[in-house]
């Protein structure tokens, strides 16, 4: 399975999100600080969830990056967020 | 000094304080990059601390804010965001507004 499917999983299980995209931007970062061969180090995250309603932009990124800590702990070196409430 | 009270005493030292990669002038990552040019734009003086530079202060500052990344911007000791967060306030003029709110004269006026 890849990061990326990993991250969609995770994320889909814990806010059943109305929109989730997750995207790899490995490659515009070729070779920059993090990037390794084979990518899946540089993600980017679009997501609305009902779940977020009420919430800072902060608490909505922390409970992001606490569902993806281990991948973030792991080879995922940078996670672009654009959360939404629905 | 523990590295917490250090990165607690670095936060506290100036109104605005920005953990990045590399320097405002020489920033070593786009994400850090950003921020820099958000702040240059909005043209507020801070102080920006390159995490590569300490190897404790890059990891601790994880912790302290709760925040596995970086950069992270902080107003007046308190934590503001990453550079997701920092585009998006100052995309919609929040930015000018909270640092209107915290007494920072800022140069640039939001854009309308």
């Amino acid at each position: 399975m890849t990061v990326k499917n990993t991250i969609q999983e995770k994320l889909t299980a814990a806010f059943a999100p109305a929109f989730l995209e997750v995207i790899d931007e490995s490659d515009q970062h070729r070779g920059h600080g993090g990037w390794q061969e084979g990518g899946q180090t540089h993600f980017r995250v679009k997501i609305t969830a009902a779940a977020f309603a009420g919430q800072s932009r902060v608490a909505i990124h922390r409970l992001i990056n606490q569902t993806l800590a281990a991948e973030l702990k792991g080879g995922v070196h940078a996670l672009a967020i654009e959360a939404k409430a629905t | 000094m523990s590295i917490q009270d250090q990165i607690k005493s670095e936060i506290t030292s100036q109104d605005i304080v920005l953990f990045m990669k590399g320097t405002p002038q020489f920033p070593m990552c786009g994400f850090s990059g950003q921020v820099v040019q958000i702040l240059d734009y909005v043209g507020v003086p801070y102080k920006g601390i390159n995490v590569l530079d300490n190897q404790d202060i890059r990891e601790g500052i994880k912790d302290y804010a709760n925040w596995p990344t970086i950069p992270q911007l902080y107003i007046k000791g308190e934590f503001v965001g990453g550079c997701d967060i920092v585009r998006e306030m100052f995309q919609s003029g929040e930015l000018h507004t909270y640092l209107s709110e915290q007494g920072i004269e800022v140069k640039t006026p939001a854009k309308p």
